[in-house]
C-alpha cells in the first residue's frame, strides 16, 4: 500500500502543486491541518508558503508545532520545503519585530529541531556586488564540501535524497530569507553569500530551500526519492 | 549562480491559445497547458499566459487555466492580464499561480503594485511595461496602455523604477517598436530600464532568430528572454536557444 504522507496545511495559501507532485512521486497525499491526521501519517511534509514569523503562530494555534516536532523526533520522514525548511530552525527574523537584528529577543520561534536563526539574505556579497533580493530564479545546489573552484565530480552528494541527482543541478527557488549553516547541511546554493539549501536531520529528516514542485525533471526525482524514503522507514 | 531564464509567452483567450501554434506531436495545439508541458520538456524556466479576454465575464475560464496549471505544470508559471484589483490578484494566486502580471491597471493606480506586493510578496507581482520609443528624442521611450492602444506621456524608465519603488518583483519590458517585427529586441531600452532597477527585466518584442535571445542578455543586460511565435511555430526550441546562449557564456538550465 503507497504511505500516507500528510502535507500540513496552514492556511497561508495553495498547496495543489506539493500534493500533486507528492502523488506523482508515488504518495499517497493528504492535505490536512489536522494534528490528529499529522500525528497517524507515514510521512510529513512542511510547504512553503507565507513568512516565518505568521506561519508559526498559525501552526501553533491549530496544534501543529508539537505534532510535527514529535514526529521528526520519532524518526518519521518529514521534508520541510522553502519556509518550511527554514521552520526546523529554532528562530526566525522574518515578520518578527526586528527583522534585520537576528540577536532580537522578539524572533519568531520554530520546531527548533536545528539550530540557529533564519536570517535576511545579504543584498551584498564580500566583495561589495549588490545582488538582486529576493533570490528568485534557478540557481544550482552542489554538495557543501563543494567549492566552485573544484570540478563538480570532485564531490557528490550523500545519497537518500539526492539519488540519481547530479552536484551541479539547477532547482527553482524563490526566497528572502537563508537558513544557518552547520554540519546537517547536505546541500549549498551561491548567490550573494553561499547558504544551505538543503539539509538533513537524524536518517529521514529533511529540508530544501528551493521548490522540487517546480523544479522539473530534477524536482519530480527529488519527490520520488523521498517517496521512496517514505516507503523504506 | 542564478541561470538567466528563457520564458515562452502564451496569449490566452477563452482558455484556448490564440496566435497560432503550429506544433506537431500535440493532441491538441490550443491547449495552454499541453503547450506549457512541452515547454517544459524543452527546458523552458518558466511560463507566461497573458489573457487577453477583454471583459472580465470570461475571466472564470483563466482561473480555471491557472489552477489546472498548478496541478498539472511542475515549473512557474506567471498569469497576465486583466487585474484590476487586489481581490482579482488573490483570487488567481488562490487558484495556485506563481506570479501574475500587472500593466494598464497599475499605471492608472500604482497602488495596486503596493498592495498586491505587500499581499503576496514582491516574488508574485510582475510588472508589465509596453514601450515605445519617442520619435527624435534620443533614449526616450514611452509607456503605452490598453493593448498598447493608449499613450500615456509617463517615461518608460521612470515608471520601471517606481513600480520597482513600490515592491514589483520583476518588470516584464515590451518593446511596441519590436513587437512582431523580428529584428531583435530594443536592447537600448531593455539597458536602460535594466540600469534602472534593481530587480530583474524580462525583455520581450522583437525575436526574430538565435542570436536575438543572448544580445537580450549580453547587450540589453536583461535577466530573461521571452518570446512567443518563434517557439509556437516551432522555428526555434527553448532548448535550442539555451544551447546557443550557453555557448556565448551565458549561465542557463539545460
Amino acid at each position: 500500500m503507497a504511505p500516507r504522507i500528510a502535507v500540513v496545511d496552514y492556511h497561508k495559501g495553495n498547496l495543489k502543486s506539493v500534493e500533486r507532485g507528492l502523488a506523482a512521486a508515488g504518495g499517497k497525499v493528504c492535505v490536512t491541518d489536522n494534528p490528529v491526521a499529522i500525528a497517524q501519517a507515514d510521512a510529513v511534509v512542511l510547504p512553503g508558503v507565507g513568512a516565518f514569523a505568521d506561519a508559526a503562530a498559525t501552526m501553533a494555534a491549530l496544534g501543529q508545532t508539537d505534532v510535527i516536532r514529535r514526529r521528526i523526533a520519532d524518526g518519521v520522514p518529514f521534508l520541510g520545503i522553502c519556509l518550511g525548511m527554514h521552520l526546523l530552525f529554532e528562530e526566525g527574523v522574518e515578520g518578527a519585530p526586528d527583522e534585520d537584528d537576528e540577536a532580537s529577543s522578539r524572533n519568531a520561534h520554530g520546531l527548533a529541531v536545528l539550530p540557529g536563526v533564519v536570517t535576511k539574505m545579504p543584498r551584498v556579497d564580500a566583495k561589495g556586488l549588490t545582488y538582486k533580493i529576493p533570490h528568485v530564479g534557478w540557481n544550482t545546489v552542489v554538495p557543501p564540501t563543494c567549492q566552485p573552484t573544484e570540478p563538480l565530480d570532485a564531490a557528490n552528494f550523500p545519497p537518500l535524497l539526492f539519488a540519481g541527482i547530479a552536484p551541479g543541478e539547477y532547482f527553482y527557488f524563490t526566497h528572502g530569507y537563508i537558513a544557518p549553516s552547520g554540519p546537517f547541511v547536505i546541500g549549498e546554493t551561491t548567490h550573494s553569500v553561499a547558504f544551505p539549501s538543503a539539509v538533513q536531520y537524524g536518517d529521514v529528516a529533511f529540508g530544501v530551500q528551493f521548490h522540487p514542485e517546480k523544479s522539473s525533471d530534477a524536482g519530480a526525482q527529488l519527490l520520488r526519492n523521498f517517496v521512496s524514503i517514505v516507503k523504506g522507514a | 549562480m542564478l541561470a538567466k531564464r528563457v520564458i515562452p509567452c502564451m496569449d490566452v483567450k477563452d482558455g484556448r491559445v490564440v496566435k497560432g501554434v503550429n506544433f506537431v506531436n500535440l493532441r491538441d495545439a490550443g491547449d495552454p497547458i499541453e503547450l506549457a508541458q512541452r515547454y517544459d520538456e524543452e527546458r523552458a524556466d518558466e511560463v507566461i499566459f497573458l489573457d487577453i479576454t477583454a471583459t472580465s465575464d470570461d475571466r472564470a475560464t483563466t482561473v480555471e487555466l491557472a489552477s489546472r496549471a498548478s496541478e498539472q505544470l511542475h515549473l512557474p508559471y506567471c498569469v497576465g492580464g486583466g487585474f484590476r484589483s487586489v481581490a482579482d490578484i488573490r483570487t488567481m494566486i488562490a487558484a495556485g499561480a506563481d506570479k501574475v502580471s500587472v500593466n494598464s491597471a497599475a499605471v492608472a493606480n500604482p497602488e495596486l503594485i503596493t498592495s498586491a506586493a505587500a499581499a503576496f510578496g514582491s516574488q508574485a507581482i510582475l510588472c508589465a511595461i509596453d514601450a515605445k520609443h519617442v520619435a527624435g528624442a534620443g533614449d526616450k521611450w514611452e509607456v503605452y496602455v490598453h493593448g498598447g492602444r493608449v499613450a500615456t506621456g509617463i517615461d518608460a524608465v521612470a515608471w520601471a523604477r517606481e513600480a520597482a519603488r513600490r515592491g514589483a518583483g520583476e518588470i516584464l519590458l515590451t518593446s511596441m517598436d519590436r513587437d512582431g517585427s523580428r529584428e531583435g529586441f530594443d536592447c537600448a531600452l531593455t539597458r536602460a530600464v535594466a540600469r534602472a532597477v534593481d530587480i530583474p527585466v524580462i525583455a520581450s518584442g522583437g525575436v526574430g532568430k538565435l542570436e536575438h535571445f543572448a544580445q537580450g542578455i549580453l547587450e540589453g543586460e536583461a535577466d530573461a528572454v521571452l518570446a512567443a511565435s518563434v517557439f509556437h511555430f516551432g522555428e526555434l526550441s527553448v532548448r535550442q536557444v539555451k544551447e546557443h546562449m550557453r555557448a556565448q557564456g551565458i549561465p542557463v538550465r539545460l
